[in-house]
């Protein structure tokens, strides 16, 4: 276990800050292999969050009009069209994708086994890939690392939640986000919360009262599961394997693992491709990760600047 | 089903989490496809001959279930050596008559043993006028009827008979091969037989397959025959009646199947009891007769009990036996009074007044332009709904407002709009596809003027009454002998505006004894001499032992895997109809693993998980004696029980206007000549060729396929609810897909010069619509008949109206109908994709008729309807005269 405090390493986020008797963490798995794309929990999430329209345009990525996770969308589905045997990077299929001509290697950071060394007859027919983003609720939440306010906070679940009426507005947190999630609202005029950092509070208020978060509520087919997050791990590792076994061995897990760049996720995934594939950074790093080390450096920086300066002063001394 | 019915398709999930395979067949790869094993594309159109290849390759390869097909289906009896099929007649079958484009079925019907015209009467009964039938829609009575045929035709158990059903069926899907399929429908040998083999592995003793469709297949011009392909398919393997099995038609709304087991239709009544015909039901005897047919086996029999109780139900005191229970009250049918015959008599300034609760019909109904220039024909119109939608706004602000054709100043039509409360301000029930009654409370106080129907039409009933009292005029008794007092509750109570108790609604429509009030257990207490009442004789039993059961909420970790106490299911909570069909002729499970309902011998009564659907004591091994008709007559190993012969229809004599076997004919608007037959399309559609309705060309007009070269489908998208009146207005939902598009291929685009997110417009001989263009690979050209065909998709959801407009896709569809029910082929067209918008204004009506023009349909020139040869026509007409010269009985007994 990484010490008190740490900001980076597997650790129970809740008791690390402080909390006595904390529940267990709380967290989302999310499994895209059974995602219809239905949109339930965007919906969902709007209602009981009380968080307005995002935006009334088309846009041409498959069936994703909501664009990504940002202050007036705390849930994003993302819609992947694959044509067979080609990995795509969820960009819509273009005339230039048309039969008989190559597709353009946009030059994505891949991890792992590169698309390109699958054999193509090896690659899965046609995919329409689906998936509900959402905040990921880091073990090491950078945003919380850096808020001026307090108004980022660690709740007793685990989660990390925006207290509105703190929030100064600063934006510290938005530029933090390894994730790109946190995001102040920019509209509609006359919300009262334009301005204010706004994000997923894993529905901090349902949970207080023994519910599940809305989206998780709403999900048809439990695409979406809230719950403790050691055990939404084991169900994560079970059901890798079980879809391994069923030949599906693209599946694999994103942000279940503690020892990851931001001490594992409260909200984990099961991906059917890279995660770059479903807009999501290959490999996060909390990025306050290295303050202490800045710190230090910082400190030393200092420390021999002022002991420079004292030394200058000792010298002139006669 | 994940795009339209997500909630339902977690059990998909489920299943497919369990092992299931899945299987998806649709034109274009949808939401559904991305989660199932298997994404079979086909060609909009052409599921007849998709399963019929299937049909075929059951058949050839002597995959049915042999035991259960020779027991509990049709397949052994024998079809009357009159009958031709359509591969001798150029797609017809014989006894068409080309003057009025309807068959005659008395060729069609089983052979004769007897003389003692028990079956001739059954037979001759639907002899009849089929025009008439199809006017008004009678084939919707066979949903519960069944079909009305004789109870003991000739049977050869062998099923080597050249005319038994079986030799008939197989030589008729004979031509069905692989290689036909892929020529037909654009699927390839290997994806075809690939659904073949998963079928008929899931099929049989241990296992069944479900067959689950949603209703835009059914609106097709042979929309009945798609879902009767379907149920051939199912009886032939033994998955009809046992769990796991079945058909599943997946509704469109809330309570669609409500709607039709307490109809809104205007060919019938309550539990599926026929609206009189003023022709042929002139007294309550007739019309009772009617429905109960004597000669038949089955529940029909008791049709007296049903009528009459829904006449106490309506007329309560006033209903006696002395008046026929004012029988003559009800109002009688003449002829075709369907939505679409209603609208083009709105056109024709045939109809003065209009209501509309909770439809959408400018946007939502074939043919867009019609519905909304029929509408401004009226002197009023009444709209119920959520918000303002199209339909009561189109006087201001439609498409043809911006033509000119409809003037706002000029308008004649009042319209005048209500506030509709939502399915969360009102109690009530709702009926889901199980035939499952759940009800549902009120969670919220409906806003403002919004009220629920049960108030509308209570107290529109009322204040008419009151403004009739005291009328001498004869044509006043039925509104004022009506049985209209229903206890009022609310705030509005006291002043006499109240909300109608929807229980004591639920309470008439269970029934109860007169003198007691006693609730009815369910529809066997119910008597035929007027002593009890009941509105809906299915329903019966939904408030037996005085406890509202649709209100049942038992969890289901609590109760057996059918879940019997939750809600409740017509009839008599039976959760699987002709559920006998689960245990073999002995009465035994087929196998452990699908034991559903079974004969216990020690209790000498059936048993089982679910409340079995045949009488608890009739034995496996009980035969009818000689002579009997109605239940007495279903034998022990008679499972379908509200047939005519309680046997599986593989082959229906009666009860379909376009004959007794589904084959395939090509939809209305298709750039592809019939392949197995001349006759090109269903012959017997019903068809309104006027101006205002021009139909693409068929596809050897010359020229045709140059102006109309794509075939079009829509359907719905998960973020929207059909016309848009529920999602288009609400923030949430609107921009999740905020713009009208169309779905192309790349090879489409590339060929029509279409780009992605850029604008393109879509014409038909009736309109044009415009929407960005969504470049999909989810889309595939098929190969047909050797061609390159491109399908084009839309959603339907847009208007004028809401946060989120745009044209209605709708407004693309000419109105043609399937025969049987009057429902609209609204799936499929032909039609030309152009990139960039659309012309606005009267230059749009230039457009489309510039189009109509030259495709040579402007003034209704489209091709004739019977394309089979002459020869062929002469001779299946000549076959009914050799019918008719041989069976005088059936004529006589008429």
């Amino acid at each position: 276990m990484t010490s008190a405090n740490s900001l980076f390493g597997p650790l129970d986020p809740a008791p690390d800050a402080g909390y006595v008797d904390a529940p267990k963490r709380k967290g989302f798995f999310t499994d895209t292999s059974v995602c219809i794309g239905c949109k339930a929990c965007e919906v969902a999430c709007k209602e009981w969050n009380d968080v307005p329209e995002n935006l009334y345009e088309m846009l041409g990525t498959s069936y994703d009009n909501s664009h990504s996770l940002n202050a007036n969308q705390w849930r994003h589905v993302a819609f992947i069209e694959q044509p067979a045997g080609r990995s795509s990077v969820g960009l819509p299929p273009t005339i230039s994708d048309a039969p008989g001509r190559d597709s353009v290697d946009l030059g994505m950071p891949t991890l792992g086994a590169a698309p390109t060394e699958v054999p193509e007859d090896e690659k899965p027919d046609f995919r329409w890939l689906m998936s509900s983003d959402v905040c990921k609720h880091c073990t090491h939440a950078a945003c919380l690392d850096v808020c001026p306010t307090g108004s980022l906070f660690r709740s007793e679940f685990g989660t990390v939640v925006v207290q509105d009426d703190i929030c100064n507005g600063c934006g510290y947190c938005v530029a933090a986000c390894p994730y790109g999630v946190i995001d102040r609202r920019r509209g509609p005029e006359g919300d009262p919360k334009v301005g204010i950092a706004q994000k997923c509070t894993l529905c901090y208020d349902r949970l207080k009262d023994d519910q599940r978060p809305a989206c998780a509520q709403a999900c048809p087919t439990e695409s979406i599961l809230y719950g403790d997050v050691e055990e939404l791990r084991e169900r994560a590792s079970a059901r890798v394997a079980t879809l391994h076994e069923q030949g599906v061995m693209d599946a694999r897990l994103y942000g279940n693992d503690p020892d990851d760049g931001v001490g594992g996720t409260g909200a984990m995934f099961l991906l059917l491709d890279e995660p770059e594939v479903y807009g999501l950074p290959p490999d996060p790093v909390v990025t306050t990760k290295d303050l202490p080390q800045m710190f230090r450096r910082a400190g030393m920086a200092g420390t021999a600047m002022l002991a420079g300066a004292a030394l200058a002063f000792l010298r002139r001394t006669p | 089903m994940a795009e339209a019915h997500p909630v339902g398709f977690q059990w998909v999930m489920e299943a497919k989490k369990r092992g299931a395979r899945i299987i998806h067949v649709d034109p274009r790869f949808t939401r559904t496809s991305a989660l199932a094993h298997q994404h079979v594309p086909i060609r909009v159109g052409s599921d007849i001959a998709f399963l019929g290849g299937i049909i075929n390759h059951v058949l050839q390869n002597e995959l049915d279930f042999r035991e259960y097909v020779v027991n509990y289906t049709n397949a052994a009896n024998i079809v009357s050596d009159k009958f031709e099929d359509v591969d001798g007649l150029d797609g017809l079958f014989s006894g068409f008559d080309p003057e009025t484009r309807t068959y005659d079925p008395t060729s069609w019907q089983f052979a004769q043993e007897d003389q003692d015209g028990e079956l001739g009467q059954a037979q001759a009964d639907d002899a009849g006028d089929t025009a008439e039938q199809r006017d008004t829609a009678a084939g919707m009575q066979n949903e519960a009827h069944g079909m009305q045929v004789g109870s003991h035709p000739p049977r050869d158990e062998t099923l080597q008979h050249p005319m038994c059903v079986f030799q008939v069926l197989k030589r008729h899907y004979a031509r069905y091969t692989p290689e036909v399929v892929e020529q037909i429908c654009g699927v390839s040998q290997e994806d075809f037989l690939e659904v073949c083999r998963a079928w008929t592995e899931n099929s049989g003793r241990e296992r069944t397959t479900a067959l689950v469709y949603s209703v835009g297949w059914t609106q097709h011009s042979v929309g009945v025959q798609y879902i009767r392909a379907g149920a051939i398919l199912q009886l032939l393997l033994g998955n009809m009646g046992r769990p796991g099995g079945g058909i599943m038609a997946l509704r469109g709304h809330a309570s669609i199947q409500g709607s039709t087991d307490i109809p809104t239709l205007f060919n019938l009544l309550p539990g599926y009891l026929p609206m009189p015909n003023a022709a042929s039901h002139q007294t309550l005897s007739d019309w009772i007769d009617g429905v109960r047919n004597p000669g038949s086996k089955g529940f029909w029999a008791n049709a007296g009990a049903y009528g009459i109780n829904l006449l106490k139900a309506y007329w309560g005191d006033a209903a006696t036996a002395e008046n026929d229970y004012c029988f003559d009250y009800l109002p009688k049918i003449t002829g075709d009074h369907g939505t679409y015959r209603t609208v083009l008599d709105m056109i024709d300034g045939k109809v003065q007044g209009y209501f509309l609760v909770g439809q959408n019909p400018a946007v939502g109904s074939a043919h867009g332009r019609a519905q909304r220039l029929g509408m401004a024909n009226l002197d009023w119109l009444v709209v119920r709904d959520l918000f303002e939608i199209e339909s009561a706004t189109f006087w201001k602000d439609s498409p043809e407002v911006q033509t000119g054709e409809i003037v706002p100043e000029e308008c004649r039509t009042e319209v005048f709009l209500f506030p509709a409360a939502s399915h969360v301000e009102k109690e009530g029930t709702f009926t889901q596809t199980q035939r499952m009654l759940q009800w549902r409370e009120k969670a919220v106080e409906p806003p403002g003027d919004a009220r629920s129907e049960l108030w509308f039409f209570y107290h529109l009933g009322r204040m008419m009454r009151e403004s009739l009292a005291g009328s001498s005029d004869e044509r006043d008794r039925p509104l004022l002998d009506l049985a209209w007092d229903y206890p009022l509750h609310g705030e509005a109570a006291s002043s006499g505006w109240g909300e109608p108790s929807a229980e004591a609604v639920l309470k008439e429509i269970n029934g109860y004894e007169v003198a007691t009030g006693r609730l009815l257990s369910g529809f066997g207490e119910m008597k035929d001499d007027g002593s009890t009442l009941g509105g809906c004789w299915i329903y019966s039993g939904v408030y037996a032992d005085g406890v509202n059961q649709a209100a049942r909420r038992k969890s289901r970790h609590e109760q057996s895997e059918v879940a019997p106490e939750w809600g409740w299911a017509w009839p008599m909570n039976r959760r699987l109809l002709y559920n006998r069909a689960s245990a073999d002729p002995q009465g035994r499970p087929w196998s452990e693993r699908k034991a559903y309902v079974w004969w216990d011998e020690d209790a000498q009564e059936w048993t089982g998980h679910d409340v079995p659907d045949f009488e608890k004591k009739k034995p496996p091994s009980y035969r009818a004696p000689e002579g009997s008709d109605g239940v007495a007559a279903i034998e022990g190993i008679d499972p379908f029980i509200m047939q005519g012969d309680g046997k599986g229809a593989l082959y229906a004599p009666q009860g379909l206007i376009d004959g007794p076997m589904p084959t395939h004919y090509e939809p209305v608007e298709s750039p592809f000549r019939n392949l197995l037959h001349g006759q090109q399309g269903n012959p017997t559609r019903k068809e309104y060729r006027r101006s205002d309705n021009p139909l693409n060309p068929d596809p050897r007009e010359p020229g045709a396929a140059e102006v109309f070269p794509f075939v079009f489908t829509t359907s719905r998208l998960t973020e929207h609810h059909t016309a848009g009146a529920m999602s288009r207005y609400v923030e949430h939902l609107a921009e999740l897909q905020p713009e009208m598009f169309v779905e192309v291929s790349p090879a489409l685009a590339a060929e029509r010069g279409l780009e992605h997110m850029g604008w393109c417009h879509v014409i038909t001989a009736r309109s044009a619509v415009e929407g960005k263009v969504l470049v999909t690979e989810r889309l595939r050209p098929l190969r047909v008949e050797g061609r390159t065909v491109h399908q084009v998709w839309m959603p339907y959801h847009w208007g004028q109206g809401g946060l989120v407009s745009g044209d209605s896709t709708n407004d693309l569809f000419g109105i043609s109908l399937d025969p049987n029910v009057l429902i609209q082929e609204s799936k499929v067209g032909t039609c030309d994709v152009r990139p960039g918008r659309r012309p606005t204004g009267p230059a749009l009506r230039e457009y489309v008729e510039g189009y109509a023009r030259r495709a040579g349909v402007l003034d209704h020139e489209e091709g004739p309807v019977v394309t089979a040869s002459a020869d062929a026509q002469q001779r299946s007409a000549a076959a009914q005269d050799g019918a008719d010269q041989h069976s005088p009985q059936q004529r006589e007994d008429q």
